[in-house]
């Protein structure tokens, strides 16, 4: 299928419609991967599917990275979309606080971004605004912690029989 | 009577019932967790007037392995036995999937004979996860003979994977680069008779089902979907083009010399489980004529890529050669460099869409790795369309849109 849209053509368009909202530029692997001011990702993601040359209406994957170490940017949300008329696929980032991580829902966009920011706020704690039903889906509902962050540590932390050091962990 | 309101046995906080009845006389009907019917895991409280579907709360997660934070600790070539256990019906899809998602990420080149013996294995895999489901079709609508008979067809593909992989069901099949070995001449003899008896027995299944009068009637309208709900669902694979739309990864974003081969997309219309039925039914045949053609053009060469410092060395060099022992060493512990830098890669699974959305930090381990199950994006659906259905109609669109607890619950 041909591909009429090129990474630079999308990212001037989108950044020309949202200037400053449009914080960095970048295409590893040959991806189109934009970071988006949290605020308005919601506005960029209804855009470029609504515009008429772009049409990028589908929601293939949204989820969270847990960078702790990176001071007021600690959470990423991370969607995929995919143009189907122009095989073109985009990546966009937000970053978020750990104070306060929330971002607007895509559930009035996209039905299936339902469940996927569900499994988001289980694992990571994320907040949607405007979500209907933000509560846990995967894991149980009295779990008191957010398991995908990177302060949980897979193994029990106080084993003393293994030590991880000999194996470049 | 409804009282479940007022009854603190639903008092969870994912779980809120309507108090809306037609003339007061409903009934809650707990379908599932573990239900002959559901093929799987998976729990629908039903909302029934009668026979008909008012509304319906789902819980999802009850296997859940935490597939994506296990990942986080493993190396890279210690992930392809999750893979398995997300759709274990399709396990080599999966597995070769994000082979290739970390050949993307690494910049391996594969040979051709590599990528035919993949397509090769994946669309068995595709053949066997169809065959799965639309038997279990006929079984849920009351046939229970062309499940018998299609699962000793589905017997010669495991016969199959065993002779490339020496698993079954869990394959774990190839390496990253490659397969561990070329395939075997007992691979092909068994192929050859898998392609004498397959179609054979395949369309004595097609006409006991496709044409039938109480199959179809039983079918047609069952648990619809139009295209556009679907779309906004986030629908993929079989389940989408039943509806009407004819994405499909192979010939969108090919991968693995898909565009090397001739094969058609079938598309239904209703959305219903018939058209979901039908789809599959064409597309094991389209599996068929890529096999054949992959099978019968098979290039020489490797069956492997030469990439060093990700492939286990044969045993026998380990064992006699400095270089082998080291990069044997370096991949067992888990010690080969790995570029910083991330990639999503999708390959079309038994259900659609399959993504791997992989974030390297240049660690021993992917410093994030998501799964796009498409499973469990699809299966939101279940609700809006089986309401206004019969409990009979809801096990049937269950089934049509195979949905596998593994992948699911991820």
């Amino acid at each position: 299928m041909e591909n009429k849209l090129t990474n630079e053509g999308v990212a001037a368009q989108i950044q020309s419609q949202f200037g400053a909202a449009v914080v960095s530029v970048d295409m590893p692997y040959d991806m189109l991967t934009m970071e988006i001011a949290a605020d308005r990702m919601h506005d960029v993601i209804e855009w470029i599917r609504l515009d008429a040359e772009l049409q990028i209406g589908f929601l293939t994957l949204l989820g969270g990275v847990h960078y702790p170490n990176d001071k007021g940017r600690e959470f990423a949300m991370v969607y995929h979309l995919h143009s189907w008329t122009n095989n073109f696929r985009i990546r966009l980032k937000a970053f978020l606080p750990a104070e306060n991580p929330s971002i607007a829902t895509l559930t009035d966009l996209y039905d299936g971004a339902n469940w996927m920011e569900r499994e988001t706020y289980d694992f990571f704690g994320i907040q949607f605004d405007g979500h209907p039903n933000l509560v846990r889906i995967l894991n149980e509902d009295s779990m008191d912690y957010f398991p995908m962050r990177k302060e949980y540590h897979l193994e029990d932390a106080t084993r003393e029989d293994k030590d991880d050091r000999y194996f470049g962990r | 009577m409804s009282t479940f309101k007022e009854d603190s046995a639903y008092d969870m906080p994912h779980i809120g019932l309507s108090n809306e009845t037609i003339d007061g006389d409903i009934a809650t009907l707990n379908l599932g967790p573990t239900h002959p019917a559901t093929h799987g895991i998976f729990q629908n409280i039903l909302q029934v007037d009668g026979e008909k579907i008012l509304s319906s709360e789902q819980t999802v997660g009850y296997i859940h392995r935490a597939f994506e934070k296990l990942a986080e600790r493993r190396p890279y070539n210690q992930i392809t036995p999750i893979t398995d256990r997300l759709n274990y019906c399709s396990s080599p899809i999966n597995n070769i999937g994000w082979h290739m998602t970390v050949e993307k990420l690494i910049g391996a080149e594969v040979p051709k004979r590599v990528d035919y013996m993949r397509v090769i294995v994946m669309e068995l895999a595709r053949i066997a996860d169809h065959l799965i489901c639309n038997s279990v079709i006929g079984v849920d609508t009351g046939a229970l003979t062309g499940f018998t008979y299609l699962f000793q067809e589905r017997e010669k593909i495991y016969e199959l994977y065993e002779e490339i992989c020496g698993a079954r069901l869990t394959t774990n099949v190839g390496r990253i680069g490659g397969f561990e070995r070329d395939f075997s001449p007992e691979f092909h003899r068994k192929l050859e008779d898998f392609f004498r008896t397959f179609p054979k027995v395949f369309n004595e299944f097609d006409s006991l089902l496709s044409r039938n009068r109480i199959f179809m009637d039983r079918t047609r309208g069952a648990g619809p979907i139009t295209v556009e709900r679907a779309l906004n669902y986030g629908f993929v694979g079989p389940n989408l083009r039943a509806a009407g739309l004819d994405y499909d990864v192979r010939v969108m974003n090919p991968y693995s010399s898909y565009e090397d081969f001739d094969f058609s997309i079938p598309v239904g219309v209703a959305g219903d489980t018939y058209d979901r039925f039908m789809v599959r039914q064409e597309e094991i045949r389209q599996s068929l004529k890529i096999i054949e053609q992959a099978w019968k053009n098979l290039p020489e060469g490797s069956y492997k890529a030469d990439i060093p410092e990700f492939y286990l060395p044969p045993k026998e060099e380990v064992y006699n050669n400095m270089e082998a022992l080291i990069y044997h060493f370096k991949i067992v512990m888990g010690e080969t460099p790995i570029p910083a830098g991330e990639v999503y890669h999708s390959v079309e699974g038994g259900n659609g869409e399959l993504g791997y959305y992989l974030i390297s930090d240049g660690g021993r381990s992917p410093y994030r790795l998501q799964f796009r199950r498409p499973c469990f994006i699809y299966y939101q659906a279940y609700p809006e369309m089986i309401i206004g259905q019969t409990i009979s109609d809801a096990v049937l669109t269950l089934s049509s849109m195979n949905v596998i607890a593994g992948e699911l619950d991820a």
